[in-house]
């Protein structure tokens, strides 16, 4: 916390009044705007194909939002009870947006950056880079969503372009067949999502957080009604986290699409959804005041003890790393899903477990992201997807694969790497909030995990090579994101203390 | 601060045995790794320890406290420092390590200066392990020392390397989580009594029976449920019986140097672990579950006695009586008497010695011959007579020869194991006297096993020239051989500080 103080002691916190109160969405405004200015670009010259330029817009654009988004974290703006609320209500920007915001920014980061190379000859690069940038901005919409509505807008603007950028390869079967399918599923979500906020509209009038929460306290008559459209809100946001039974999608996405989409989706994409549904079920739907009747908190336990189990069952199984790796980051949003399931306790305990989630989450962007931009990488040479073909890679590309098994070791859970300690906390918050059998579940998951994950480490550096590896060039802008996330993922171990000092005090408010 | 300055020495001497050519890598990571040795004998000579470092009153050699984080309320902070027992340890970790990377240059032929970085990153993590005094600390460095293993096994390692090294690996990081859902559990059911993950308040805490309720389980049910995660997480270190078989498949398959990496220090993880936790911890729990540990310990000395003289691998002979020697060590601990746990901890030194010599020796004998096959070969005896009466002086060593670390090692352990009355009706001398029974089945299988390939006439089905090792080859058998020897007939040079630590463990326990 030293360090935040002392920033804090340089900055002034936002306060209402001076400056004007709408400038506190200024990370969404920033990635839009570079979103908008990326689409001016390619609007004056269509056929541009130079990467350095889109890719440099888009990472400056990013970077920008990520720096003022750290800022505002550092500085207090909207924490401690003060949160800005904009248009009557419907968006919200307080500690919690802002920490997810974090999130989504520095995995576009990295993401920009790495498409730099992977986009090379590729066409309609601008809007590759501008779709990136809206999805972004919904995603960071929908950390700050109050309202049902709002909800349902930003999570839609996040998820279109997704839909197009699934299926950005349109010579490539795979990718497109994928991005119909994503788009199937993600539009039947969006029904099912848009009827439940309509029958939990009908059970109490409103869409705002904090006035469906009064109405569902004092309602009697439509409980039925208003239980049966909570369920639907989080089968909704069970797609956009890719969490059973609406994770079909995943592995058939995950793996058509080119890989930094992949990464951008499975790592930003995801925090979205929890961003959101966290702050719905806590501040809509409060488990202190709700009917009897609606137990959701016994609904996520299910989903997330099916949904880590299941995601890191099928991953053992697979010979594809893109496809393990899609597998194992159902099996994540498992373990987030703990965030919500363990709550119950009452208390500062629900604050802290809820931080814990979040704080996996904030690593969890580090350590996917990189280990798909890995996959980026070697697709990028032209090598296979199979484990078999990632056979003996270390003699030809070692810094890389170190870089992916720091992730891999991270993603197991393994010191000494942010995913270590992000994974125990959320595993220790959950036993301190009586769930022990949530922990050991996670716990035999975890171990289930390392099996797969050391299997590509196994390949890379135990197996000799079965074929002829020739690697051509060195993508400068891949290798350059990898690196970023490799660090990321190491200094986050040291570095831990302010991520979950910050995520448990933002989450202790949405209880206060 | 000599501790953070030996974990980051070593982390840093790691970092650049990598980076150098495979050619200096070997001997550059033996001249870094002298610094770590010349380290722990300074600590040694400047220790200045009473008690135990996590019980009441004890002070610390060394001692660092810097906060790190803060999370639930519970203060994370780097804690580090040292007491008579693990001490001992710290100066096994160093001088081992430096003798297996002598031991390494020769089978150690290809990406050597991964090989000797790795080896250097393990000693840091193991480093830390012994000195670490926070539970999340002591964590990292738990689970951190799987990683270069596996890759040491997996790489380096014989033909089933790969099954053997992911079996490693799965095996004991399954344990170390139920570990971590135990002692977490323990940590929360004392509530408001300790606000730190710090091992010496938490185990002052328990002992002073500050443990509570805990989300619907009594106080008792929660302690005996915690001992038992406990136990399981470190028994697989150990092993024990039944939950060795990760550990003859290891030692086969990792080449000589990490076999004696593996037998000299990482079992000693478990029962350095048992015996600050469970027994420290948690003696009633101990005390009231005495018989069946005792059976436990008496079950592994036994079996892993009779597997070992059913092979008729040299290597596997000596892993399997690692087996044995562990569950001494167990019986030791439970018996909860100043000789037990102080012979305990002893031993621990003293099998680090024994089996890194057997297991080096066996390797040198390998590297001549390329066979370990007892039936394979006779009569090395002539063609390798240093080597030979070096193994030979090792196996007296391991059957409990007076004058050697290992006689009195278990004299300790069956004089505290007499002594003890966790069991009523000095019920724990029949335990003893059936683990006793074990010392004679080593004799046994040890001698048979000298006996055919060592002695009658020179027989090899080979055509390689078979002759002396090389003199890097012997010297770290000799010094180990020379430790050995010191310590048995001195024991004193180590005990006097073991049962300083080891007298506030047993304190209070029973009376």
């Amino acid at each position: 916390m030293t360090a935040l103080t002392a920033l804090t002691a340089l900055t002034t916190p936002l306060q209402a009044g001076q400056p004007p109160e709408w400038t506190a969405l200024a990370p969404v405004f920033i990635l839009a705007g570079t979103g908008l200015l990326l689409l001016l670009i390619d609007s004056i010259d269509p056929d541009t194909t130079d990467s350095a330029l889109l890719a440099g817009v888009s990472t400056l654009g990013a970077a920008a939002s990520l720096a003022v988004t750290a800022w505002y974290l550092a500085s207090g703006t909207g924490q401690t009870g003060g949160e800005i609320t904009l248009f009557a209500e419907a968006i919200v920007v307080d500690g919690m947006s802002l920490f997810f915001t974090a999130i989504f920014t520095s995995v576009v980061v990295m993401v920009t950056i790495a498409s730099y190379d992977y986009l090379l000859g590729h066409e309609n690069q601008g809007e590759f880079y501008s779709l990136v940038l809206f999805a972004a901005s919904g995603m960071a919409l929908m950390a700050s969503a109050n309202s049902l509505a709002t909800v349902l807008v930003s999570l839609e603007l996040s998820s279109l372009p997704s839909y197009v950028l699934v299926a950005y390869l349109k010579k490539n079967r795979g990718s497109v067949e994928a991005g119909l399918k994503y788009f199937l599923i993600g539009a039947l979500s969006a029904a099912v999502l848009t009827f439940g906020i309509s029958l939990v509209y009908a059970a109490t009038g409103s869409l705002i957080f904090s006035d469906v929460a009064e109405a569902l306290a004092g309602e009697g008559e439509l409980v039925g009604v208003a239980g049966l459209g909570v369920l639907m809100v989080a089968g909704g946001f069970a797609f956009k986290t890719a969490s059973v039974p609406f994770h079909f999608w995943a592995p058939e996405a995950y793996e058509g699409a080119p890989a930094p989409v992949s990464a951008f989706l499975s790592s930003a994409s995801k925090a979205a959804g929890f961003a959101v549904a966290f702050r719905v079920f806590v501040e809509a739907f409060p488990l202190a005041t709700i009917p009897e009747g609606i137990n959701w908190v016994l609904a996520f336990q299910i989903l997330a003890v099916v949904t880590m189990t299941l995601g890191n069952f099928a991953a053992a199984t697979q010979e594809n790393v893109k496809r393990m790796l899609a597998y194992s980051s159902i099996g994540h949003a498992g373990y987030a899903l703990i965030g919500l399931a363990a709550l119950s306790a009452g208390g500062s305990a629900n604050g802290n477990v809820l931080g814990a989630s979040m704080a996996h989450l904030f690593v969890y962007g580090f350590m996917n992201t990189g280990a798909f931009l890995f996959i980026a990488m070697v697709e990028r040479w032209g090598i296979g997807r199979t484990f078999e073909d990632y056979n003996g890679l270390a003699t030809q590309a070692p810094v890389a694969c170190l870089a992916m098994t720091v992730f891999m070791f991270s993603l197991a859970g393994l010191p000494p790497f942010g995913g270590f300690f992000s994974k125990y906390f959320l595993f220790f918050e959950a036993i301190e909030n009586g769930f022990w059998w949530l922990a050991a579940v996670g716990a035999l998951n975890s171990v289930l995990s390392l099996f797969y994950y050391s299997r590509v480490v196994r390949a890379m550096w135990i197996e000799d090579p079965s074929g002829s590896l020739e690697l051509g060039s060195q993508p400068v802008g891949l290798y350059a994101a990898v690196m970023l996330a490799a660090v990321g993922t190491v200094l986050l171990l040291p570095g831990f203390p302010p991520v979950i000092e910050t995520a448990q005090t933002v989450a202790a408010t949405l209880f206060a | 601060m000599i501790i953070e300055a030996l974990i980051a020495f070593t982390f840093a001497a790691a970092l650049v045995t990598f980076v150098l050519p495979d050619r200096l890598a070997g001997r550059g990571a033996f001249a870094l790794s002298l610094v770590p040795v010349l380290g722990s004998l300074y600590m040694w000579s400047q220790f200045d320890a009473s008690g135990n470092a996590l019980l009441q009153g004890g002070q610390t050699a060394f001692e660092t406290v810097i906060p790190w984080l803060q999370v639930a309320g519970y203060e994370i902070s780097w804690y580090v420092g040292v007491d008579g027992i693990s001490l001992p340890l710290v100066v096994l970790t160093t001088v081992l390590t430096s003798l297996a990377i002598v031991s390494a240059w020769t089978p150690i032929q290809h990406r050597q200066s991964q090989f000797f970085g790795l080896m250097l990153f393990m000693e840091a993590n193991l480093l830390g392990v012994f000195t670490a005094l926070d539970f999340f600390l002591w964590f990292i460095f738990w689970e951190a020392v799987l990683v270069p293993m596996y890759f040491l096994i997996g790489v380096w390692g014989g033909p089933r390397r790969k099954y053997a090294a992911i079996k490693f690996f799965v095996y004991t990081n399954a344990a170390s989580l139920i570990m971590f859902i135990g002692f977490m559990a323990l940590v929360l059911g004392l509530g408001d009594s300790t606000s730190s993950f710090a091992l010496p308040d938490v185990a002052q805490a328990l002992r002073a029976g500050d443990l509570g309720s805990f989300y619907g389980l009594d106080a008792n049910t929660l302690r005996v449920v915690a001992f038992a995660a406990m136990f399981f997480g470190f028994a697989v270190k150990v092993p024990v019986v039944p939950v060795h078989t990760w550990l003859p498949d290891a030692h086969v398959e990792a080449p000589t140097p990490v076999s004696v990496m593996l037998a000299g220090v990482l079992l000693k993880m478990g029962t350095y672990a048992l015996l600050r936790f469970n027994f420290t911890m948690l003696p009633e729990v101990a005390v009231e579950y005495a018989p069946v540990i005792a059976a436990i310990a008496v079950i592994s000395v036994i079996y892993g006695a009779m597997l070992a003289l059913a092979q008729q691998d040299l290597k596997r002979i000596v892993a399997y009586s690692s087996v044995s020697s562990m569950g001494y060590v167990i019986l030791g601990l439970v018996a909860y008497t100043a000789y037990g746990v102080g012979g305990a901890t002893f031993q621990m030194v003293a099998h680090g010695l024994i089996s890194g010599l057997m297991f080096m020796s066996v390797g040198v004998i390998y590297n001549t011959t390329h066979t370990r096959m007892v039936g394979d070969m006779s009569g090395m005896a002539d063609r390798m007579p240093v080597t030979t009466g070096i193994l030979i002086a090792g196996a007296f060593g391991y059957m409990g020869l007076p004058l050697m670390a290992g006689f009195a090692a278990e004299f300790f352990i069956f004089t505290g194991a007499f002594q003890s009355t966790v069991i009523a009706g000095n019920g724990l001398a029949i335990f003893t006297a059936a683990a006793m029974f074990g010392i004679v089945i080593v004799a046994g299988y040890l001698l048979f096993a000298m006996q055919r390939t060592l002695f009658g006439p020179f027989r090899l089905d080979t055509d390689y020239e078979v002759g002396p090792a090389p003199l890097h080859d012997t010297l770290p058998l000799a010094v180990l051989l020379i430790c050995i020897i010191a310590l048995g007939v001195a024991p004193e040079i180590f005990f006097s500080m073991i049962t300083d630590a080891v007298d506030p463990v047993i304190g209070g326990v029973l009376q």
